[in-house]
């Protein structure tokens, strides 16, 4: 059985899409990413530093373009027109290429998203003809807004960015999932492995993290992990759990006996 | 000539985007926009930029 992530025509094998932000130095990213089996990694548009550094290393030579599938984000950016406009720096950067992370956000103490903006901006990118997966709260109406704009992937959060605290509240999911016809992506909040999984067993369609592995001990090994848990995650979905009982349920079969 | 470059004032001798590219350094995958409208790669070498121009110059990096 081929299971695949289809996301704007394009199929994938990994479930797990990572960020390339807050890790020790350019090869840590790519031993992570590299380790992860990811084939879809984000990235920040960013002003070159001006006098300075010129002829440093550029991200792009160690997660190539070629290799991965570049998301660019619009973190960052707290309006509309700024988020639209990061898009659009974002596809001169990388040839034409118009599959896009939406984020706008609310405030910086939370980075949750600013809904009104994140709405038009969406509007806006899709009618200039960018390919927009977008991060939005777990709202499943909101959610069904945004995908019946042309948003190629809802990506809800599992609670707030960098926080590691888990998919929050997995019923908000399971109602998006409920009505969805898109890949919903739960970005932000997995913090370890069993985050991933959960998030993977509720049915969504893939993970987006980076923190979890930035910021593990060893993200190397976080990576391997989280590549892991989306798996068995993904595979629990399609097994289809058993359901819950309140009392025992002996696995042996109780004839035959000694005694 | 007088330029803002990714906010800050900048003297620059004049001649196109290509040329400010090659004083400063930068190569590789960057996007450029003059006065809020991207000029492509493909201009690069014939775009001449003004004095009081506004440009921003960016590039990617780590990010999630």
């Amino acid at each position: 059985m081929t299971d695949v992530l289809s996301i704007a025509g394009k199929s994938y094998r990994s479930r797990l899409l990572i960020g390339t932000g807050k890790y020790k130095d350019f090869e840590e990213t790519r031993a992570a990413i590299e380790m992860s089996g990811a084939e879809i990694v984000t990235v920040a548009i960013r002003r070159t530093n001006i006098g300075q550094n010129a002829g440093e290393p550029n991200l792009l030579d160690f997660i190539s373009p070629d290799k991965y599938t570049i998301l660019p984000n619009t973190a960052g950016c707290y309006t509309a027109e700024e988020a639209v406009r990061c898009c659009k720096l974002a596809r001169e950067l990388l040839d034409g290429h118009d599959l896009v992370k939406l984020e706008v956000l609310g405030d910086q103490k939370t980075l949750y998203p600013n809904i009104v903006h994140t709405l038009k901006a969406a509007e806006q990118l899709v009618k200039d003809g960018f390919k927009v997966m977008v991060y939005t709260n777990d709202d499943p109406i909101v959610a069904k807004q945004l995908e019946q704009m042309g948003c190629v992937a809802v990506m809800p959060l599992g609670s707030l960015i960098g926080s590691g605290l888990g998919i929050l509240n997995p019923h908000n999911i399971r109602l998006i999932l409920e009505e969805a016809k898109v890949p919903i992506i739960v970005d932000a909040g997995v913090g370890s492995a069993s985050d991933a999984a959960i998030a993977m067993e509720l049915g969504c369609a893939g993970v987006l993290l980076n923190s979890a592995v930035a910021h593990a001990r060893n993200p190397v090994l976080m990576a391997s992990a989280m590549k892991k848990a989306i798996e068995a995650g993904r595979e629990s979905f399609l097994a289809g759990r058993m359901q819950k009982k309140a009392y025992a349920s002996a696995s042996s079969p109780m004839g035959g006996l000694v005694g | 000539m007088q330029l803002t470059l990714n906010g800050k004032p900048h003297t620059f001798e004049g001649g196109t985007i290509a040329e400010l590219l090659d004083v400063l350094g930068l190569h590789g995958r960057l996007a450029v926009e003059v006065n809020q409208e991207i000029v492509p790669k493909s201009e690069h070498a014939r775009f001449r930029l003004a004095d009081g121009d506004v440009i921003e110059i960016v590039h990617a990096i780590g990010g999630g």
